[in-house]
Order: C-alpha cells, then sequence, then structure tokens
C-alpha cells in the first residue's frame, strides 16, 4: 500500500488544486454579485471620464513622476556619494537624510512641502514644483540606498586599475565605477520608478486645478460626480497597471540582461 | 618589426627608475613591510619572489601608491613619491600596473579599455589615441581582437589587454603583481612571452611572480623577501640556482619543480 516518492507528491498536488478550486467556489458564491456590478463594474456610466482621464491624468501621472524621478536620481547620486565619502561630515549628512526620508511617511513629505514649507517661507509654489520637490526627496532617499549598494558591488580592483592609469578619484568615478554600478542598478531603479509612479497619486492633498489632475484624483472625482460606485477608481487603477506592467518586464528584461553579462 | 625597435629606443630613453628606503607598511599590529630597501635602475628587470604573504605585493602596490606605506621614501623617476605634495596622478600615468585579476573594464571593449585614459587623462585626440592603442595591441599579438569585450577574452588574452593598456599610455615603469596566477596553464606562456619582449625593449620592470624559469632567464636581478624583509637579493642565475641564505633555499626547494627546472644546471 506504501506509496512511491512519485505517487506522494502526485497526490499532494491533487489536494492542493483541490482546495484552490474550492477556496474559488466559494468566494464566488459568497459574493453579492448584484451590488458588486452597480458599485464596481458598473462600466456603462464611466463614459464621461473620457478621454480627460487619458489626456490629462495619465499625462499628468507620467510628468510627476518622471519630475520626482530626475531630482530623485541626482539626489540620491549625490547622496550614495556621500555616504561612501571618507569625509564624516558627508556620511552623517547623507545617513541622517536617508534614515528620515525614509522612515516617514510620503504624504507627510507632501503636506510639508504642499502647505508648510510655502507658508513658513511666504512662497507660493505651483503645484509642479511641490511634486517635483516631495517625490524627488523621498525618492532620493531610496535611490540613494540603491546606487550605493551598486556602487560597492563594482569590485575594487576597477577603481584601483582606473587609479593606476593616472585618473583623479572624480575621473574614475564618472568614466569607469559609476557606468557598471548604473548596470548593476538599472533593475532596482526600474522597480523604484514604478514606486514613484502610485506615490505621486498622493497629490491628492493639495488643492489642483482641473488641468493639474492625475489619474488618482480623475478617479476620485468620478466617485463623487457619475453615480457609477468605485467604478472610476477601477479605471484609474487600470491606467496605473498600464504603466507599471510594462516597466515591470523592463526590470525582469535589465535583469537578466545583467545575469549574462557585464557589458 | 620597426615599430618595436623604435619603441625600444624610446623606452630605453625615458625609462624611469625607482628607489625604496627603509619602507615600513602595517595593518594594525600586523607589520607588514618591515623597512625595505631596494633600487631599481633604469631598463633593469627585478623580479620580487617569496611565499604568499612575505609582503612583495604589497611592496609592489606601495611604489604607485595604491598603499600608503606607513614610513620611508619611494623615488620613482623624477617623483619622490612619498611627498605629500606629490601630484600622484601625474606619477601614476609614468608607471603601468599590471594586476592579478586583470582588472578590465569590463563595459568597455579592449580598443576602449586602452583608450579611455588616453583621453581623459593625457587628453590625447581620440584618433591619435586609437592609433596608439592599436599599435599596442598588435604589440600584445590581439590586433585582431580589438572590438571584443572582456568577457568573450579568455584570461591570458584579457591580461595582454591590460598590459596593452598600460603601455597605451606610454609608461616609463611597469609593475606587474602576479600577472600569471590566475591564468590557465595553456595562456601563461603567451603572457610572459610578451613580458619577455617588453624587457628586451628595455622596459623598467618590478616583477612579482611565481614563475621561477621566468624571473631567471628575463630578470637582471631577484629578490627574494619573507616575513616583510628581503633575505636575499642579487642576480637571477645565482640567487634562485645557488640561494645563499637557507631561508631562500627552502622556498625555492618548495617551488621548483625538480621535474621541471634542473636546480643544478
Amino acid at each position: 500500500m506504501a506509496m512511491t516518492a512519485r505517487q506522494r507528491a502526485k497526490v499532494s498536488l491533487y489536494v492542493q488544486a483541490g482546495i484552490f478550486v474550492v477556496a474559488v467556489a466559494a468566494l464566488i458564491l459568497a459574493t453579492d454579485w448584484k451590488t458588486i456590478g452597480n458599485s464596481v463594474f458598473n462600466f456603462a456610466k464611466i463614459g464621461p471620464m473620457f478621454p480627460d482621464i487619458f489626456l490629462i491624468g495619465l499625462k499628468n501621472t507620467l510628468i510627476y513622476t518622471a519630475l520626482g524621478f530626475i531630482v530623485g536620481l541626482s539626489g540620491g547620486l549625490l547622496l550614495a556619494l556621500m555616504k561612501l565619502s571618507s569625509f564624516p561630515l558627508y556620511r552623517w549628512i547623507a545617513t541622517g537624510y536617508i534614515e528620515f526620508f525614509r522612515g516617514i511617511p510620503a504624504l507627510l513629505v507632501f503636506i510639508a512641502f504642499g502647505y508648510g514649507v510655502p507658508l513658513a517661507f511666504g512662497v507660493q509654489w505651483n503645484v509642479t514644483i511641490v511634486v517635483m520637490i516631495s517625490l524627488g526627496m523621498v525618492a532620493a532617499a531610496y535611490i540613494a540606498e540603491t546606487l550605493r549598494a551598486g556602487l560597492q558591488a563594482v569590485p575594487k580592483g576597477q577603481l584601483e586599475a582606473a587609479r593606476s592609469l593616472g585618473m583623479p578619484q572624480w575621473r574614475a568615478m564618472v568614466s569607469i565605477v559609476i557606468p557598471q554600478a548604473f548596470r548593476i542598478v538599472l533593475p532596482p531603479l526600474t522597480n523604484e520608478v514604478i514606486l514613484l509612479t502610485k506615490d505621486s497619486s498622493l497629490i491628492y492633498v493639495l488643492g489642483l486645478t482641473a488641468s493639474q489632475y492625475e489619474l488618482t484624483k480623475f478617479g476620485r472625482d468620478g466617485i463623487s460626480s457619475l453615480g457609477a460606485g468605485l467604478t472610476p477608481l477601477l479605471v484609474a487603477g487600470a491606467f496605473y497597471l498600464v504603466i507599471t506592467i510594462p516597466l515591470s518586464l523592463l526590470a525582469r528584461k535589465f535583469e537578466s540582461r545583467s545575469a549574462r553579462t557585464k557589458r | 618589426m620597426n615599430d618595436v625597435e623604435n619603441n625600444a629606443r624610446n623606452t630605453a630613453v625615458h625609462a624611469a627608475g625607482v628607489s625604496l628606503k627603509d619602507l615600513r607598511k602595517s595593518y594594525g599590529s600586523n607589520e607588514v613591510l618591515k623597512g625595505i630597501s631596494l633600487e631599481v635602475s633604469p631598463g633593469e628587470v627585478v623580479c620580487l619572489i617569496g611565499p604568499s604573504g612575505s609582503g612583495k605585493s604589497t611592496l609592489l602596490r606601495c611604489v604607485n601608491l595604491l598603499e600608503q606605506p606607513n614610513e620611508g621614501t619611494i623615488h620613482v623617476g623624477g617623483f619622490e613619491a612619498t611627498n605629500p605634495d606629490v601630484d600622484i596622478d601625474k606619477m601614476r600615468r609614468k608607471v603601468g600596473m599590471v594586476f592579478q585579476q586583470f582588472n578590465l573594464f569590463p563595459h568597455l571593449n579592449a580598443q576602449q579599455n586602452c583608450t579611455i585614459a588616453q583621453t581623459k587623462v593625457l587628453k590625447r585626440p581620440q584618433a591619435e589615441a586609437d592609433k596608439v592603442a592599436r599599435a599596442n595591441l598588435e604589440r600584445v599579438g590581439l590586433g585582431h581582437l580589438a572590438d571584443r569585450f572582456p568577457d568573450q577574452l579568455s584570461g591570458g588574452q584579457q591580461q595582454r589587454v591590460a598590459i596593452a593598456r598600460a603601455l597605451s599610455m606610454d609608461p616609463e615603469l611597469m609593475l606587474f603583481d602576479e600577472p600569471t596566477s590566475a591564468l590557465d596553464p595553456e595562456t601563461v606562456g603567451d603572457v610572459l612571452s610578451v613580458m619577455r619582449n617588453l624587457a628586451k625593449e628595455g622596459m623598467t620592470m618590478l616583477v612579482v611572480t611565481h614563475e621561477m624559469g621566468f624571473a631567471r632567464e628575463v630578470a637582471d636581478r631577484v629578490v627574494f623577501m619573507d616575513g616583510g624583509v628581503v633575505v636575499e637579493e642579487g642576480v637571477a642565475e645565482q640567487v634562485i640556482s645557488a640561494p645563499k641564505q637557507s631561508r631562500t633555499k627552502e622556498f625555492l626547494k618548495r617551488v621548483l619543480d625538480p621535474t621541471h627546472i634542473d636546480i643544478s644546471k
């Protein structure tokens, strides 16, 4: 009666598949399809969202993300180099910055730069600037850690070889170490862009004019104006996936490329 | 072969000597170099031999300041390397270094490996840098592989590109840190023959090596180090074939394969 290892594996697989089927069936039976049809999958009423969610919302989300990424990448590179510096003060500043901005919710940063800083310094910033700074400063903290790991992953011999050819430290970093580090961090950096895309939604805490709406704001607006329940949020979510899934695939492609070659 | 002869004349004219005095280097409480003095005349080939941990690689790395000595003075060509005000980068341009692990730049092809420092450091125009790189790749027998990337080359080929890269800066002194230790046995010969030609052309060379055959044939002098001091030095043939110190004898007995090289010869 005793089963062989292969038979046992087969039985175990059937049992797992059975549990999955039962769970899905239970979920389908337990669901109130009528209500969900009205308030989540009510696609008949979302017509008015188009084409603005596409022309304005998607466009703004992409712009906000790109601006945040540019600031985050430059700031992150600076912080990473500071963190690896032999000068202790630079290291402390970088460490303090990174721990602070990684440790607080991005939402607070948006509020601080959206309301607090303009109030404290009596300045008037437009939304684009606020997003750029808030998103960029949070992103810089995460990107700094990614870049630091990438810079440290370049073998020490590379720097030594560059220096022994007479390159000053900065030139060796710019021409030899950073290009190699960049190849190493391309996959995690792409993931960082995905996080930024989603974090750009936090701008909803600021007062936006219609031309500044991004995807989430369109979704939230649709909830109150279209009478289709949460369906507009579902549409906004789908648009995020349109951005993030290709990025995900791109990250995976970079990853398999860097596993294959260092070029 | 006219090029080689020209190079020979050039290196002979420009060759730089090395002078080390009372060099000391410690890592924490571990003293690796315990007061080393060593002279290398322009055009001379000196091999450093000794057991691992004897400090020979550290000594070599001190010469172009990849390691900072704690005490002592280093003169390379006209530079006092240990003077805190010396322009290290300027000095290093005169000193080529070849590493055990090659350290080629993996994101650049062989040709670009040889041109990047020329254009960025010496500010040579790209066309001239390309020409120099090409000539040096030909010199190490790899002109036909100039557009290959390091990961498309064998270990021996990579090391020859690394030599061409160093030569492209027109160095007056070449440092070799166990250049064949990481190579497959069948590619060692190619690298050694490139180094042999370089020595013939009159390049000043300081070589850390375990290749006793090479040391005996090519080196003008051999320096045996153990425990951070120079135990014995002299004419290559004499140190390797008829060592005076018992520590040298012991080391050579362990290193030399009697079926490969006959010591008594």
